[in-house]
């Protein structure tokens, strides 16, 4: 590959919804010349931002799924994931944050720093995302960017350190001072394509010396060369400062703040400036991996291209020649003709197209090396599946993926949406490992599970717009489960002699509850009083009454069941009468093991307003929520709290009207717990409803 | 079993202090100690104690989040239940867990005032009402008597005993009375002070005010995993 790892950047833009991301990368993609026309993301001329590849992005001016993209700046290559600013959609972030190496992190100069931000900044943290700060829309009216520098300190603990100052804001925007080098910065020709250099408007100077100050200061910190320097009155050099700054930034220590306005074409080149210099390669972030053949320990990544390969999928699309699969590779070089294994399943693939991606535009390469990001075409895989050489077992997530605790009936209008539906819904469960799909053989409806209300209406709204399929939705509905408090006997009979070859079994042995198992079978018969041959039709009766309760349907966990006695008939028994059996002796010893509901209980973390708090908790309290804690974060507060996700249905339009829309939540499954007896009973009587609509 | 367990070996009952709430209403209590050897953990089992026999307890830390403190709890409640070989521990955990709150403030943003506007939200809302408050990180060197005075005041109108972690420092060699210099000014607000101490590999505890005048120990070891006193009186 023609250029190398120093010289390339992943990085990733990221911020609060409607701050100006997209406007931002689509600036970035002009400068670069990998478009060649400015279209806006609301644009009248009805194209849309180049990264919004997505029909339902376009229309509400919002990203979903992160496209990547790449682009060349002064000799760097910089790869491009844009990463959607909508809370609902931090499943899609998350993942996107674990293949960058650094990151943007815009900023609105009259909002500053939003709720949305301090999520998507606690999310770079929990990854360790080097970031610079770039404060847009300086056009606006009330933009105050030194407003926001000091929010990125007090509210997000960053050590912000201007790089830059406005010439003029709001209407009178014009450039920016660069505090390096001391030049003030204009953004001639149609476009801002041209950056003039001049010297510092005189009633800006001083001011200007004096954050060059600040900066130098807190540069001074990361470099022995640079305190030297100051203490002995040397020349302090441009690259003395951005070596400085970049050893802050790259340990997470030092935030540098770029500022400017995408939309009316002011400080883009720079902020790929600060890109460049600033952000880390690469081999200079460590990755890690869990080796599965050694209890999942992990094992440090080496940059190098010539190790055995280790690549994450992080996202898939549907294009006009198939599915195109968005990979980075972490260790060694993945080229057309190599031989990957998907760690998941253990399938070898020949590796066939590799292509670099410009939103929706490719372009066909030989090779993918460490710290690269492209696409593969032809692989059948799901996003987040690793894939390695043959010789080596990594993975670069867990595998663990957590049940789905809501589900959700959808019905298409007619035969065309049936297709669109069907296809949707494949893509879908391959994309994300928490949405399921399947058909209750009852009401042959076809179903769809998730880990929340937002989760699936998502899909949903995407089913129709990307897919065209039209469906309606039925209530959601919550995954209960069922499980036994104590042990409870069972001796039972299975007897058949109704013409024909009649059915015989008995067998005795008890249940008991278990924490740690879904189910365990143990067989404890001595002396053959059930024949070995039929013990495994005995294990398969109980598990498949584990599917569903006999009282109310919901599947069952926990338990286990040990038999200890029994008896067949030479010419009555066979496989079929000892799973009856088996059937009928769990449903006779249940209901004596007083089972139990329980539900999904959520962990729901809300920020808000401290003046809102009490209000907030009230909201929590009524839901049967337990609160946790609370947290104060100077004007903000935190609060943390267990919630049945049952009574979360609503809850972001009642806690905007309850807070004026100052406070949001974020919400993920917890723990199973039992259902309180009251709860259990209204449970009961639905499910005994729904049982006879359906009958 | 695990109420008996922790009841039979409260190092605090064990040293001598009357009953199982050792403060009254409006009372204070302090544990005394070197960072690192057990303030936290000794209190989190005072709280433990307060909410196995249903007893309310607000958790205000100064230096931690809210799911550190939580994790505090967690630990140190399963090793105790392991000890005393209770077998559904989570099912008992989920019971007594709604008898805790923690509040956690930054220490420049935490004031008398400031608590009792977020305990007014608790008890308005009917949400929590605490009859311990454990304080968790308070610094006694920089906040003057006021402070603590305006907090009993606090404790008394609202019927809660206060239990407070206080840091010492190893360069501060104590008084007469066992006491560090920094502390002495407030000592008197004080019904219940101990020390804790580490030698080797085991820590101490020990009465320095407080403690009822008839017999027991005055120094008693304890177990450093789940803070209770080691094999029993």
């Amino acid at each position: 590959m023609k250029i190398e790892d120093q010289k390339l950047r992943n990085i990733g833009i990221s911020a609060h919804i409607d701050s100006g991301k997209t406007t931002l990368t689509e600036r970035i993609l002009y400068y670069t010349k990998r478009i060649h026309a400015i279209h806006d993301v609301k644009g009248k001329d009805g194209v849309g931002a180049t990264m919004d590849s997505m029909e339902l992005e376009k229309e509400r001016g919002i990203t979903i799924a992160s496209a990547a993209t790449y682009c060349e700046w002064k000799g760097h290559e910089i790869n491009i994931i844009d990463t959607p600013g909508h809370v609902d959609f931090t499943i899609e972030v998350e993942r996107s944050l674990r293949v960058l190496d650094g990151a943007i992190l815009v900023l609105c100069s009259v909002g500053g720093v939003q709720s949305q931000s301090i999520t998507v900044d606690r999310q770079m943290k929990r990854y360790k995302v080097p970031c610079i700060a770039f404060i847009n829309k300086c056009d606006r009216s009330g933009a105050n960017p030194l407003r926001v520098i000091g929010q990125l300190r007090t509210k997000l603990g960053h050590n912000a350190v201007a790089m830059q100052l406005p010439i003029g804001l709001e209407n009178e925007a014009e450039g920016v001072i660069d505090l390096v080098s001391m030049k003030a910065l204009y953004f001639d020709g149609d476009s801002g394509e041209n950056v003039r250099e001049a010297e510092i408007p005189q009633n800006l100077l001083d001011e200007a010396k004096a954050k060059r100050e600040e900066l130098i200061d807190a540069a001074s910190l990361f470099s022995d060369e640079l305190t030297d320097a100051i203490l002995n009155e040397r020349e302090i050099t441009s690259e003395l400062i951005y070596a400085a700054v970049r050893k802050g930034t790259l340990a997470r220590e030092i935030t540098p703040v770029y500022m400017g306005s995408a939309y009316k074409n002011k400080g883009i080149q720079p902020l790929l400036d600060g890109v460049n210099y600033l952000l880390p390669c690469p081999s200079e972030i460590e990755n890690v991996a869990m080796d599965m053949s050694n209890n999942e320990e992990t094992v440090v990544l080496d940059s190098d291209p010539e190790k055995p390969i280790v690549a994450l999928v992080f996202k898939l699309e549907d294009g006009q020649y198939g599915q195109l699969t968005y990979i980075r590779v972490y260790q060694g070089t993945l080229a057309k003709g190599s031989i990957i294994v998907n760690i998941r399943n253990g399938k070898k693939v020949k590796v066939g197209r590799v292509v670099r991606m410009h939103a929706e535009q490719m372009e066909d390469v030989e090779y993918l090396k460490a710290g690269y990001i492209g696409a593969l075409f032809g692989i059948e895989c799901s996003s987040g599946d690793t894939f390695t050489s043959p010789e080596i077992n990594l993975t670069m997530i867990s595998m663990y993926v957590p049940k789905p605790v809501i589900s959700l009936a959808i019905v298409p209008k007619d035969n065309k949406s049936q297709l669109a539906m069907a296809k949707a819904l494949n893509r879908f469960s391959k994309e994300d490992p928490t949405f399921k799909t399947f058909v209750d053989p009852e009401t042959t409806d076809t179903i769809i599970e998730g880990m929340g209300e937002l989760h699936l209406d998502i899909y949903v709204e995407r089913m129709r717009r990307e897919y065209g399929a039209d469906v309606t939705t039925g209530k959601p509905r919550v995954a209960y489960r069922e499980t036994i408090t104590q042990r409870a006997d069972f001796n039972y009979t299975h007897k058949k002699q109704t013409g024909g070859a009649g059915q015989f079994g008995r067998i005795a042995g008890y249940l008991e509850p278990i924490s740690d198992a879904e189910f365990i079978f143990e067989n404890k018969i001595f002396g053959g009083a059930i024949p070995t041959q039929y013990i495994s039709a005995c294990e398969k009766g109980f598990k498949q009454s584990m599917a569903k309760g006999p009282k109310l349907e919901f599947p069952i966990t926990g338990v286990k069941v040990v038999i200890n006695d029994g008896a067949s008939h030479a010419v009555d028994s066979s496989d079929m009468a000892f799973q009856a059996c088996a059937r009928g002796a769990f449903k006779e010893a249940y209901l004596r093991a007083k089972p139990v509901i329980h539900e999904p209980i959520m962990k729901v973390v809300v920020e808000s307003p401290v003046e809102f708090q009490g209000p907030v908790m009230g909201l929590l309290n009524q839901r049967r929520g337990m609160i946790i804690g609370s947290q104060d974060e100077d004007v903000m507060c935190v609060i943390e709290a267990q919630v049945p996700l049952a009574e979360m249905f609503g809850f972001s339009t009642i806690l905007r009207s309850a807070t004026q829309g100052k406070a949001q939540f974020t919400m993920e499954f917890a723990i199973y717990r039992q259902v309180p007896q009251s709860i259990a009973e209204k449970i009961a009587l639905e499910a005994a409803e729904n049982k006879k609509s359906a009958a | 079993m695990i109420k008996k367990e922790m009841i039979y070996r409260n190092p605090l009952v064990n040293l001598g202090y009357e009953n199982e709430d050792i403060l009254s209403n409006g009372g204070f209590g302090a544990v005394l100690a070197y960072a690192g050897v057990g303030k936290t953990a000794l209190l989190v089992q005072v709280a433990l104690n307060a909410m196995l026999r249903e007893q309310p307890v607000l958790h205000v830390s100064l230096n931690d989040a809210v799911s550190k403190v939580d994790v505090w709890y967690q630990e140190l409640f399963h090793n105790i239940a392991e000890n005393s070989g209770v077998v559904e521990v989570s099912e008992y955990w989920d019971k007594i867990q709604p008898y805790r709150f923690i509040m956690t403030f930054k220490v420049d943003g935490f004031s008398a005032p400031r608590l009792e506007e977020r305990l007014i939200d608790l008890l308005q809302q009917n949400i929590f009402k605490p009859h311990t408050v454990i304080i968790d990180g308070f610094k006694f060197d920089d906040a003057g008597r006021g402070q603590l005075v305006q907090l009993k005041e606090l404790a008394q109108k609202y019927l809660m005993s206060v239990w407070f972690t206080v840091h010492t420092h190893r360069h501060e060699p104590p008084q007469e009375n066992g006491l560090p210099l920094s502390f002495l000014h407030v000592a008197d607000l004080f019904d219940v002070i101990v020390q804790l101490a580490a030698k080797g590999d085991e820590v101490y505890i020990k009465s320095l005010k407080g403690k009822s005048t008839d017999l027991t120990q005055n120094s008693l070891r304890l177990d450093p995993a789940t803070m209770l006193v080691k094999n029993g009186k």
